[in-house]
């Protein structure tokens, strides 16, 4: 048997859907060029929308307006806690109310420098141009941003980008942006478009004679399995930092419909760009069960500093400020603390490597609003960040105003996903995925509150007006039955599973194996990685999978709702494609945006990129558990925006 | 710390529930209280006994997915989430009782699980704008007051966990309602829907078999948001506006 490391590559995947010309020009050409489906016949096509975050609750409600006949689904009790509601800090848009120099161009720039230039420019642009529409209707949404005196918009700075066109409300951006389209789709809902099914998990993918046709779902109450047939299949999931164990996702955010769709057919690209967000609460133990994110917009008025001695135990306030290390001012004079995420990570990560970091174990770093507070009192500092405050205080103790925050990296979002072309639909015909689900947009590494405007761009906006190219061209399918093979056997293998899963009755729980798959990633394949490591990991994965068939332990029923189950089944998953982001880390022996391998650095320790080898997506193809993968490459063209070594100093 | 625990069992809707008596040891002041039943559910799995089931995602105190009364207050002795209440607001030794939210209008799913698909309900009945995607003018053609633009935000604060309607002796989930209708109403971009939402979500509210309000204020007293409790008085007046203006045109 040949090792899982000994990928073969195959024919390079390319992205038939973006066309050439101007790129400014190229979104109204597609949209002129795709198919419409006449008004009458959309409601004569089903689509299936698996998720009811930004993307997905936008998608949903916007298909249903158009008339489609929507069947979504969520495994929460209701469509409204969709992690995007946790989003904190704003979402970016190329207005210039300003009046500062910002443009759709400059937004496109930023996002493709930002990610490190291993995203596909037609798609970015695409993004900064539908990034002013976004605004314009979530106000009209009533989503209540913040506002100047005068009643107009406010916006502030985020990372990697020297403009103000970040749109926010409070610290709650994506949780006002969520409810609005919640509110979108539950208008639908009531109008009878849209069938919920709240508390239902997707657990495969059914396809049909090379196309997606429908899911294989579980009711989580009942615990029924059952199956729902459509034309086409939108996958909203969104990304999977969960196989970190320790992350900022929610709790139950998985990548079980991702993967699934993957082990059907569909590439999965760049799997191993992962973004590490630098302003997290440090941990407090082993009972620790997630990890909570303080919004990138603190790094508009705090200050990030280490003490300059090495095992420095005072307390921060007995610490003068010529002993005091403020780091990313010094080292990236230019951005300040505003340098992007993966840099402000590793730049954590190194100075508490050599010693020099603060609290328990030493693993942090001071965010300090002491001179803010002085600069603009302390009530201004409240209205701006007051809830942040507020639950830094709940979680740690400690009052912010009165000492510094302490901050540690921690996994927080995934550029890697399903691969896509411009039509945001994936390798198996009539499958598309949107929002974080896929890989297109942010390369290497995502720019601050750019999740929030690909999500929604993708909803309502992109995947609206590409899907009815799909539809229109396969306008009667056959209707497919309970009775088709390919949906038996799809069935029989989720039941089986299942059955196995709640049949080892073990001495391990389900979270002792996701905790130990979660260290070993954040170990091996985390800030920093290298050959070695990738390596370990790699020979250790398949053992720890081995252990999890023969020692897990769910108790309960199939046919009931079961925590512990729903819990195992995402496990199995993660077991496999941690696997595969190990391998893409390995294979790429370059380092770019969030993915840093130890051996490709400059002399500086900043990230180094090889363009002439790895000027690519790495799209892999699924040939079974445990067996090598085949890497298809689509390569990356840049006409507009240079490739350069990302300079923030 | 040493904790005496008495949390609610029940297998499914149909069958009766009863308290249980659990026992947990070495938990650390900083854990958060799910954390804490974590801990709990990691010790009865491998007793081969099921785990206590119990809603919760975010863990950050925005999803309102969790849900627990905890020594009769819902969310527990202080004004947040489950999620974000933490050990340190208990003693060693002590006994905790926790229980689902009670209210007729969100049954009981299993153990701490309470079925809420009620408040989304309210929300389809008219908790939105009607403004199909592609519909919006630019942004800044009507600019909002920014004292409106603050009210509007504080209500929609709201994130549905339903601590409210736990919280109300008569179940009611009137503080819910008015803020989204609070929300939408204050806000230009609401004014054109402002009766009918009022009058359709109060409506809904009512069918849901949610209680009456009597004002008794504890509602907003268990809000981890601060969802105000003249929010109630300003819906009221919203739909009494609107049942006199829909008598005039004979809705």
């Amino acid at each position: 048997m040949t090792s899982y490391t000994d990928y073969t590559a195959g024919e390079p995947v390319v992205d038939g859907r973006a066309p050439q010309g101007p790129i400014a020009e190229r979104w109204d050409t597609r949209r002129f060029e795709a198919k419409l489906v006449n008004p009458a016949n959309r409601r004569k096509h089903t689509v299936i929308v698996v998720g009811t975050g930004l993307a997905g609750g936008s998608a949903g409600a916007t298909l249903a307006e158009q008339g489609y006949h929507v069947v979504q689904f969520c495994f929460q009790d209701s469509p409204r806690r969709a992690h995007s509601i946790a989003a904190q800090g704003g979402i970016n848009a190329a207005k210039n109310y300003r009046n500062d120099g910002d443009s759709v161009h400059r937004l496109f720039y930023d996002t493709v420098k930002g990610g490190d230039f291993r995203a596909r420019e037609s798609n970015v642009h695409r993004l900064a141009q539908i990034s002013v529409e976004i605004i314009d209707q979530c106000v009209a949404q009533g989503v209540p941003f913040a506002r100047e005196y005068g009643g107009l918009l406010d916006t502030r700075s985020f990372g990697g980008v020297q403009v103000s066109r970040t749109f926010y409300a409070r610290g709650q951006t994506g949780q006002q942006l969520l409810l609005g389209a919640y509110q979108a789709l539950s208008r639908q809902i009531a109008a009878g478009n849209v069938e919920l099914h709240a508390r239902t998990e997707m657990l495969d993918l059914i396809v049909v004679d090379g196309k997606a046709r429908g899911i294989v779902a579980r009711d989580l109450v009942t615990g029924r399995i059952d199956t729902y047939f459509a034309d086409a299949v939108v996958l909203a999931s969104g990304g999977y930092g969960n196989v970190f164990y320790l992350s900022t996702n929610a709790m139950n955010s998985n990548a079980t419909a991702i993967w699934r769709a993957h082990r059907r057919g569909a590439y999965f690209a760049n799997p191993c760009f992962t973004q590490i967000h630098p302003t997290c609460i440090p941990r407090t133990g082993e009972h620790q069960s997630k990890l909570t994110l303080m919004s990138e917009s603190l790094r508009n008025d705090g200050r990030i500093w280490v003490p300059k001695a090495k095992g420095d135990t005072r307390p921060a306030a007995e610490i003068p400020e010529d002993e005091r290390d403020y780091y990313l001012e010094r080292i990236y004079p230019a951005f300040g603390n505003l340098v992007p995420r993966d840099i402000a990570s590793r730049a954590a990560k190194n100075v508490c490597d050599e010693g020099r970091g603060v609290g328990p174990g030493g693993q942090g770093v001071y965010l300090d609003f002491a001179d803010a507070i002085a600069r603009m009192g302390r009530a201004a500092v409240e209205a701006k960040y007051g809830n942040l405050f507020d639950m830094y205080a709940r979680i740690t103790a400690e009052d912010p105003y009165a000492t510094p925050m302490r901050i540690y990296p921690a996994v927080h979002y995934t550029m890697g996903g399903l691969w896509v072309d411009y039509d945001l639909q994936t390798t198996v015909p009539g499958l598309f995925a949107i929002g974080e689900a896929n890989f297109s947009d942010h390369g290497a590494n995502r720019l601050g509150a750019s999740a929030l405007m690909q999500g929604l761009a993708d909803g309502y906006f992109v995947l609206p007006a590409t899907i009815n190219d799909y539809l229109a061209r396969n306008p009667h399918q056959e209707p497919v039955t309970a009775a088709h093979p390919a949906v038996a056997e799809a069935v029989a293998e989720t039941e089986d599973r299942l059955n196995l899963l709640l049949a080892v009755d073990g001495d391990r729980t389900p979270d002792s194996f996701h905790r130990e798959i979660g260290e070993l990633m954040w170990e091996y394949c985390g800030m920093a990685r290298t050959e070695s490591g990738l390596r370990k990991a790699l020979d250790r994965i398949p053992q720890i999978r081995e252990e999890f068939w023969r020692r897990i332990k769910v108790p309960g029923s199939g046919e009931e709702f079961n925590q512990s189950l729903e819990k195992a089944n995402r496990v199995v998953d993660y077991l496999e494609l941690a696997e595969l982001m190990c391998l893409d880390a390995l294979h790429r022996a370059e380092s770019c945006g969030g993915h840093f391998r130890e051996e490709s650095q400059t002399p500086q320790g900043e990230a180094e990129r090889r363009d002439e080898e790895f000027s690519y997506a790495a799209a892999w193809q699924f040939t079974g558990t445990g067996t090598a993968p085949v890497l298809h490459k689509e390569d990356l063209v840049f006409e507009y925006v240079h490739p350069t070594q990302r300079s923030y100093a | 710390m040493k904790l005496t625990l008495r949390v609610w069992r029940q297998k499914n809707a149909d069958s009766p529930g009863a308290m249980a008596t659990y026992e947990v040891d070495d938990i650390s002041a900083d854990m958060s209280f799910l954390e804490m039943l974590d801990t709990l559910n990691e010790e009865l799995t491998l007793r081969g006994e099921e785990p206590v089931a119990f809603d919760h995602d975010c863990r950050e105190g925005i999803c309102g997915a969790c849900s627990l009364v905890i020594n009769g207050d819902a969310h527990g002795p202080e004004r947040t989430t489950t999620c974000q209440l933490h050990m340190r607001s208990f003693s060693d030794g002590d006994t905790i009782d926790v229980e689902p939210w009670r209210a007729s209008a969100f049954p009981v799913v299993k153990d701490l699980v309470v079925d809420r698909s009620s408040f989304d309900r309210i929300i389809q009945a008219g908790g939105y704008i009607s403004v199909p995607t592609g519909a919006a003018p630019e942004a800044h053609a009507t600019p909002v007051p920014k004292p409106d633009a603050d009210v509007a935000f504080e209500h929609a604060e709201c994130i549905g966990c339903g601590a409210c309607v736990a919280a109300c002796p008569n179940g009611s989930a009137m503080l819910f309602t008015s803020a989204k209708v609070n929300h939408l109403n204050v806000l230009p971009q609401g004014a054109p829907e402002r009766e009918t939402r009022v009058l359709d979500m109060v409506g809904q509210m009512d069918d849901e078999g949610f209680g009456g309000c009597t004002l008794t204020g504890e509602c907003a007293t268990a809000c981890p948001k601060g969802i105000p409790l003249p929010s109630i008085a300003a819906m009221n007046k919203e739909w009494l506006r609107a049942t006199r203006k829909a008598r005039k045109v004979g809705r």
